[in-house]
């Protein structure tokens, strides 16, 4: 069981309330990722989760039971690095054995536990190297790893995939999200990359300013933002917002519009405009077009559309898929 | 890029470190010249460097007048024994300063070394009451005491420094893999700290070895280590060159011989942190 309940939850630092409160629910099995700018208190809350630091205020209960007090080691979680943390005067084996031997396990029990998540985790071959002879990526198998070893109620995860490159971060993004679908353990993710989170999350929870925004599947989340904050924080390229005069004829005081949900004319449409920046991705194509009464609106077409600097082009919201949000920037619907 | 040094250059500069490094080296050899000479010809004006009657005749008088071994095994005990009980005093308390800070943490760093800012003199009378009403004149222990007390600011600030360049995220893995305090020192932190604590250890003993100012006030005959043992030759009576330098040679050997096999740990642990 991997069930995890925060209720009204808050942490000051000095006068600075990082988390004014918090109430949230994890159920068991869920994998459940924090997304948010930077200092939105998302480390914060995982590290409050952990144990690493004392809330100022509120409960964390785990499978129902209160563990506000208990010390990190006694709440049976697994914690993920960014900076993988492994024990640099350890071998491999020694690392992913570390928590095992803490618990004063059967060093025969440790010897096949270590073994068997070394299989997992394609690490057999280099349990005898030092953390140090070991590639990026691998230091990341080694580092969650040691986190399966326990076998916890649940893991968490540091904006794990931060310190790799861009080709290894995918792999190693499979790579969690098959873990999780093998051990079918809660998995709470912190990341401020709102790709990660759409691609591996069961559930979003979108911070802002140590406040929750909104909670929800990636589908949910992009397909109906509760303000526009979530509007403008999940999507990428970002959604458009408009006011004023374009927003009114949709009774709004701000409209959204994705970038996908315009349609681009050379002929005729809504809005006219000169084409700015072109950024050809291959399948796409993301326009960057200058129009005339509105400012830069981000259009994104099929990358075969012949369409260059300078050209001149008519953009046409799809009125189904415009969100509407009122003066407050919440949404209308 | 590397920088082009003409040979003109490059000579002048060797030149020049050599004259440096052979005049602070000088002393010492001097010192351990004299030390085969003749109190007459340690004495000589002018002095000869090589061409003298070399003899080993000083060594075998310090010996039959004095106890080296015994003078010797003092200070081992005195520089080994408190530069253990500083580690032992030290290593929790740099753990917590770096770890687990507080807004006062700079300042009792701060007020340990302003400890030493002060001249030693300034205490005589009142530590050496102490020590005499204590019984602890001319022991080992009170040796011991004093200097584990003189030297544990700087053993702590040096261990501050090595357990600050530690990544606080590991010992917070090792909270999370089950780890209590004592086994997260023992089995994490200690290991990772092991350079920085082997060159505080070092230059600590050398340190204490090579303590005079203390040594000589608060011991005598008993407890005396290898400077009060050196002191003995530099009576105002007259001055035996000679044989306060076989005396002299004696008593720095076996630390430089110690510095000398460890001077590769050294030169690591006082750059530490320098470069990344």
């Amino acid at each position: 069981m991997g069930n995890i309940t925060l209720r009204n939850v808050s942490k000051v630092f000095g006068a600075h309330a990082v988390i004014p409160s918090i109430d949230l629910n994890i159920n068991d099995g869920e994998f459940v990722v924090f997304v948010g700018p930077s200092g939105c208190g998302k480390s914060t809350l995982l590290r409050l989760i952990a144990g690493l630091e004392d809330v100022s205020g509120g409960e964390i209960a785990i499978d129902g039971k209160n563990a506000t007090e208990l010390p990190p080691a006694q709440r049976g979680l697994s914690m993920v690095f960014q900076s993988y943390a492994l024990y640099p005067h350890m071998s491999v084996r020694s690392n992913i054995a570390f928590p095992l031997k803490m618990a004063n396990e059967d060093k025969a029990v440790i010897d096949r536990k270590v073994s068997d998540a070394a299989r997992v985790l394609n690490l057999t071959d280099y349990l005898d190297r030092k953390p140090r002879q070991l590639s990026g990526g691998q230091r990341q198998r080694v580092a969650i790893g040691r986190a399966i070893v326990r076998q916890p109620k649940a893991f968490l995860f540091d904006e794990p995939l931060s310190n790799l490159d861009a080709a290894l971060r995918v792999n190693m993004r499979l790579e969690i999200s098959q873990l999780h679908q093998d051990l079918k353990t809660t998995m709470v993710y912190v990341t401020h990359d709102q790709v990660e989170a759409m691609t591996m999350a069961d559930k979003i929870v979108v911070l802002n300013r140590g406040r929750i925004e909104q909670v929800g599947s990636p589908l949910d989340l992009y397909h109906k933002p509760d303000n526009l904050f979530v509007a403008g924080f999940i999507g990428s390229p970002r959604m458009n917002f408009v006011s004023g005069q374009p927003a009114a004829a949709y009774q709004a005081h701000t409209m959204g519009i994705r970038p996908e949900h315009l349609v681009l004319s050379k002929e005729n449409g809504t809005w006219a405009g000169t084409v700015g920046v072109a950024e050809h991705l291959g399948s796409d194509t993301f326009l960057h077009v200058n129009v005339d009464t509105i400012g830069t609106v981000t259009a994104r077409v099929s990358g075969d559309f012949p369409v260059t600097h300078g050209d001149r082009v008519f953009l046409t919201p799809d009125a189904q898929r415009v969100h509407r949000f009122d003066d407050k920037g919440l949404a209308v619907r | 890029m590397a920088r082009n040094v003409s040979t003109r250059r490059k000579i002048v500069v060797t030149v020049v470190a050599w004259t440096i490094g052979i005049l602070i080296f000088f002393p010492i050899l001097w010192t351990f010249l004299t030390s085969f000479k003749t109190e007459a010809e340690a004495i000589a004006s002018p002095p000869s460097l090589f061409f003298f009657d070399w003899t080993t005749e000083n060594y075998h008088e310090v010996q039959s007048r004095s106890n080296y071994f015994l003078h010797f095994m003092n200070s081992v005990v005195v520089s080994f024994g408190s530069t253990l009980i500083g580690l032992i005093i030290a290593i929790p308390s740099a753990w917590a300063m770096a770890f687990s800070p507080t807004k006062r943490t700079k300042d009792v760093l701060m007020w340990m070394l302003s400890t030493k800012m002060m001249p030693s003199v300034g205490v005589l009378v009142p530590m050496y009451l102490l020590f005499r009403n204590t019984g602890l004149l001319d022991t080992r222990t009170g040796l011991v005491i004093v200097l584990t007390l003189i030297n544990l600011p700087i053993i702590i600030w040096m261990l501050y420094t090595y357990f600050k360049e530690i990544p606080g995220e590991i010992l917070e893995a090792a909270r999370m893999d089950g780890a209590s305090l004592s086994k997260e020192i023992i089995y994490v932190l200690t290991p990772m700290a092991i350079p920085g604590i082997a060159s505080t250890l070092l230059l600590n003993i050398i340190l204490a070895w090579n303590e005079a100012f203390w040594t000589l006030n608060l011991s005598a005959a008993k407890a005396a280590p290898l400077t009060a043992f050196i002191a003995s030759y530099s009576s105002p009576e007259g001055l035996f060159y000679a044989k306060l330098s076989a005396a002299s040679t004696m008593a720095i050997a076996p630390i430089l011989i110690l510095g000398w096999f460890s001077q590769k740990q050294l030169v690591r642990g006082l750059t530490f942190g320098a470069v990344k």
